[in-house]
């Protein structure tokens, strides 16, 4: 349980961050919260020659807020981003997603940034970066990109960002219509054995818009439009069995030790009808 | 002030020092030593066909590597049997680092010391090792139906096997009882296997002494007195010359009471040979992987009834999986066999275990040892004969209980320390009367209503057991006052948490009339106490407890006698309060316990205030007889053993309300309820506490914890990411109510608590959630996956 040898860095400045970067490439990995790769390194399931720590750097810990929605720095942390009223008021989706992530402790030290380049296809925060259709801000020694999040998950624990790449921001687009975040957990706080995450628009009590996300039931956060499935009708006269199977038709779980795949698209789909519930309810 | 402190809630003297980072744990010690680490086998099942350290020696820091061939004579033998059996016809265990056959994932084949632990576990993933794989065996029915052995001369790999038989009162046979009884049933239960998981693993810390050639070895160790009669043993070194010191234990649960551990022996034999201090502390992945495991077992139960669901025959045939070795003997099942009789008086009795090797770590007990399974098994049979009957389930536990005025109760059967299994005494009815009230039992069917109607699912369970506890041969204590009238209490057997610290505290000032404050507790310091057995079997208070106090009673009557001396009065007219000695009716005449200690020792040299006061009671002595006379000795001190004729029975019951998501499976314990008797109680908030944990361990047992291996032999769960221990979030509010009924077998009339909470859990929770769902939940632990795929298999 100790790490093997790496050699580490500590930037205080972006440039200098993405020049070492560039140099050290594949053999590098960024520090930021370091609630995941920690725990790897003393596994000793990762091996990075170098550690990139980035808590030094200037300028990264920021929340900006505005009517457009949420931006939020590679060092802001979770419990910073839940606590901020502005930050929270803009997409409520954030601090519903929060609640979620592990435990306070956790919240403390890891960084909404660093959740979203771990790529975990069972972690909230890609959830709500995707179903919100947000985007993420990639940094290198060669100039910035900003990465839509339909582009940036590529695979379980895989993101669009490349070698040399320091993912700087993140920006959760507002939303106006209701949120809401329901997984189902073995514990309080482990991650979810099915989970998803709703936004919906309603005119006049009638559903015009419904979208879903779904955690831990496939390689990415797998989201789903339903607004047609919803046929533009009032939540009490839904025909929820076919909002249902549209999601579970786009899901692809797998079996583990906590939990088989059959009971996860079981558990999805009351998720689904719950979570668009209480999205129309928010 | 009071010096009564015997059964009050007295806070634990141990928690400031424990939650402020002040305690001294295992790897709080030995900051400058060097770091051992162990190369385990990745594969549960090969020969070693080669080991290459070449490209390890280049590390600079690397101090030395082992391999089984480094180890001399008495280090290189397998490690010992700790308890034979005579069922246990093929015991086997491991060597300290393998020898040519690795058995488990786990087994530790080679070991590095290093400067520092980084560099050590550097070194081990550099050295490499080549294997010749054989097939594994996993999973107890693998086991006994497989042609690949885990042991080549271990046929069947059944290790022991094991039959009691009681008959009934009328000379049936538990067979011809079944075969005549008006109702019958026969079905298979299953029981995951599950961990100790002490927050601290295990460790060790040895240093050596070259020009006093001794050993020093602090093992975070639930028995300090064995660990070093086997390094004596195994080092050839005389016992004097070793000291083993458990400090601060952050937990035990069973696995640590195992001795030696490889590297209880290896860590000490290195630290002399090379004559540097040396550490090794557990991490967790070792804990999962090479320590030890619990519980897994299969019970085929076949039991006969009468109309009143009184038993008249129970016949059960346990498969139980003790691992790829047995160091522990075949400890567990026999708990199981003989504890699962719980507080019932049936008719006839057979019992019938195999223990049976895999190629997985090795299975020694952990809390409630055997009892979990043994309970769920008489437990879920209970709940069968009452929806056969259709009766109340607590009537027909009621029907079969072993009422208060059979006490002493002889089961027939002989129990783990080798005695007749004769329960000491109970009250079984009054505990189902204060678990129904206490539960709400009678009106659950009203509640169970009133929840369906808004859509919601309960259900209720109860469990009961009997828990044999304070097993011998023995404990002792030393007590000693010193002249500044502090009192010293010191035991062999060690601590884990549990507060000794406090309750022996309360013991001394209780026996000896002096404050708290003035009291000192040592456990576990060889250098203190010499002869203990350890802490393990709910047997500490109990056993140390009556040691001690018998201890104070013999200071205490010597304290006396020397203070009637001095105050020329008769020792029958004295007594001992606030640490003052008085004649009774008298105050003005009186001594202070401090002043007694310095007149005990015939040398005075006025080194403090005291011995100086002591002075003017001091007698000029008869020049006819020595300072000491014959039959004394110098100081008030005094050791105490306490050796029970047999193990004090424990007893209790829990019921809890459980609901569980017609949706999504989740289930949710609402209420749960325990009812206690562990005789008279030290301390009754400590007891709360011993039964707060175990419930909990219980609830993970019940809800949350098993050992995933796959077929090849491999943990997939090996780490507290998926190893799912319940946090506080997922333990219920438990509510307590207590019955004392005092043990007649020992002078404080005391049985053990530590075990209890965890005993009954799995039952009580399967009982729960089979009245909520209506079909027979006869697999523990249940997750919300498992219980979809049962409610798929079975409709309502």
């Amino acid at each position: 349980m100790k790490p093997p040898p790496f050699d580490y860095h500590a930037p205080t400045s972006v440039r200098e961050a993405v020049e070492v970067l560039a140099e050290v490439g594949a053999h590098g990995k960024v520090l930021a919260g370091g609630q995941s790769l920690i725990p790897l390194l003393n596994m000793r399931l990762a091996a990075p020659a170098h550690l990139v720590d980035i808590n030094r750097v200037a300028g990264l810990g920021e929340i900006q807020t505005d009517a457009t929605g949420v931006r939020v720095g590679a060092l802001a942390r979770h419990a910073q981003v839940e606590r901020s009223a502005a930050a929270c008021l803009a997409q409520p989706l954030l601090r519903q997603a929060l609640k979620l992530v592990a435990h306070p402790v956790i919240r403390n030290r890891g960084t909404i940034v660093g959740s979203l380049v771990h790529a975990d296809p069972s972690a909230e925060l890609p959830a709500v970066l995707a179903l919100l259709g947000g985007s993420v801000r990639l940094a290198a020694a060669t100039g910035e990109r900003e990465v839509a999040a339909a582009d940036f998950f590529t695979g379980p624990m895989e993101s669009a960002t490349r070698p040399g790449e320091l993912a700087v921001s993140a920006f959760f687009p507002a939303w106006d219509g209701g949120t809401s975040f329901i997984e189902v957990a073995r514990r309080h706080g482990d991650y979810a054995m099915a989970g998803v995450a709703a936004a919906v628009r309603l005119d006049d009590l009638r559903i015009t818009a419904a979208k879903v996300v779904c955690v831990s039931v496939g390689p990415v956060p797998v989201v789903v439009e339903v607004t047609g499935e919803c046929g533009n009708r009032p939540v009490a006269s839904v025909d929820w069995r076919a909002v249902v199977a549209a999601v579970q038709d786009r899901i692809e779980p797998e079996a583990d030790i906590h939990a088989t795949a059959d009971y996860r698209r079981h558990l999805t789909g009351v998720l689904v009808e719950r979570a668009l519930k209480a999205a129309a309810d928010a | 002030m009071t010096t009564k402190l015997f059964g009050e809630p007295v806070r634990r003297r141990e928690d400031a020092r424990l939650v402020s980072g002040e305690g001294r744990f295992l790897d709080d010690l030995g900051q400058q030593a060097l770091a051992a680490a162990f190369v385990r086998s990745p594969h549960a099942h090969a020969r070693i066909t080669s080991i290459d350290v070449d490209a390890a020696l280049e590390v600079a820091g690397l101090v030395a590597i082992y391999t089984w061939e480094d180890l001399p004579a008495g280090v290189a033998e397998p490690l010992p049997l700790l308890i034979p059996h005579p069922a246990l016809t093929h015991g086997r265990t491991a060597y300290p680092l393998a020898r040519d056959i690795v058995r488990h994932v786990g087994e530790p084949i080679v070991m590095v010391v290093a400067r520092d632990r980084y560099l050590a576990e550097d070194i081990c993933s550099l050295i490499e090792i080549g294997y010749e794989y054989f097939k594994p065996v996993v999973g107890l029915e693998e086991a006994v139906s497989s042609t690949h052995l885990v042991h080549q001369d271990v046929p069947g790999n059944v290790g022991a096997h094991l039959v009691q038989e009681v008959p009934s009162a009328g000379g049936q046979s538990a067979a011809e009882a079944i075969a005549a009884a008006p109702h019958t049933l026969a079905f298979r239960l299953d029981i995951e296997r599950s961990a100790c998981m002490p927050l601290e693993g295990k460790g060790v810390y040895a240093r050596w002494d070259a020009d006093d050639e001794s050993l020093r070895v602090y093992s975070s160790t639930q028995t300090s007195t064995s660990v070093r009669m086997a390094i004596a043993a195994k080092l050839g070194l005389p016992l004097p010359k070793v000291e083993v010191i458990a400090p601060d234990v952050g937990g035990g649960f069973g696995v640590k009471i195992v001795h030696p551990w490889p590297e209880e022996v290896l860590v000490p034999w290195a630290a002399r040979l090379l004559n540097q201090e040396i550490k090794w502390t557990e991490d967790r992945r070792e804990h999962f992987i090479s320590s030890a495991h619990e519980r897994a077992q299969i019970q085929h139960v076949q039991v006969g009834f009468d109309d009143a669901g009184r038993v008249l025959g129970l016949s059960v045939e346990i498969l139980h999986d003790h691992g790829a070795y047995t160091p522990y003997g075949i400890i567990v099942p026999i708990i199981t066999s003989t504890q699962l009789l719980g507080p019932y008086r049936i008719g006839a009795y057979r019992v019938e275990f195999s223990s049976i090797y895999t190629n997985t770590v090795q299975v020694t007990p952990y809390r409630g040892a055997g009892r979990p399974q043994g309970v769920f098994c008489m437990e879920r049979t209970m709940d069968k004969i009452a929806q056969k009957l259709g009766l109340d389930r607590a009537d027909v536990r009621a029907a079969n209980f072993i009422q208060p005025d059979q006490f002493p109760y002889d089961q027939g059967l002989i129990f783990q320390d080798g005695r007749p299994l004769i329960y000491d005494s109970g009250d079984y009815p009054e505990s189902l009367r204060k678990l129904k009230d206490l539960i709400g039992w009678d009106e659950f069917p009203a509640l169970r209503e009133s929840a369906r109607a808004e859509g919601r699912r309960l259900g209720i369970g109860l469990g009961c057991y009997v828990e044999g506890t304070g097993v011998g041969p023995y404990e002792g204590g030393h007590i000693q006052i010193t002249s500044d009238g502090r009192v010293h209490v010191s035991t062999g057997l060690t601590s884990q948490g549990q507060g000794h610290e406090t309750v022996f505290a309360q013991i001394a000032a209780t026996e000896l009339g002096v404050p708290i404050e003035r009291v000192s507790v040592v456990t576990g310091d060889t250098r203190r106490f010499g002869y203990a057995v350890g802490t393990f079997a709910s047997r500490a208070a109990v056993m140390s407890g009556n040691a001690i106090a018998l201890a104070c009673r013999k200071v205490r009557e010597k304290a006396l006698r020397v203070a009637a001396d001095a105050l020329e009065a008769d020792p029958r007219d004295l007594e001992i309060t606030d640490g003052v000695v008085h004649v009774v009716g008298s105050p003005a005449a009186s001594i202070p316990l401090a002043t007694v200690a310095v007149l005990s020792n015939p040398l005075r040299y006025a080194f403090d205030e005291e011995a100086k006061r002591a002075t003017q009671f001091a007698t000029t002595g008869s020049m006819d007889r020595p300072p000491v006379a014959e039959g004394e000795e110098p100081g008030l001190e005094g050791k105490g053993y306490y050796s029970p004729i047999r193990s004090t029975f424990a007893s209790g019951m829990h019921a809890a309300i459980v609901e569980t998501d017609p949706e999504t499976a989740e289930i949710r314990i609402l209420r749960y309820a325990v009812v206690h008797d562990c005789g008279k109680m030290i301390n009754p908030m400590l007891v709360e506490g011993q039964i707060h944990g175990g419930v909990a361990q219980g609830v993970g047992g019940a809800l949350y914890e098993k050992m995933v291996y796959d077929e090849h032999g491999q943990l997939l769960n090996a780490s507290f990411m998926d190893f799912l221990m319940p946090y506080a979030t997922e333990i219920p509010h438990i509510e307590t109510d207590h019955l004392e009924t005092p043990s007649p077998l020992n002078p404080l009339g005391i049985k053990g608590a530590g075990e209890a909470g965890v005993i009954p859990v799995s039952a009580v929770i399967a009982a729960a959630i089979e009245d909520a769902e209506g079909f027979p939940i006869d697999r523990m632990p249940i997750s919300p996956s498992d219980l979809y795929d049962l409610r798929l298999r079975s409709p309502r």
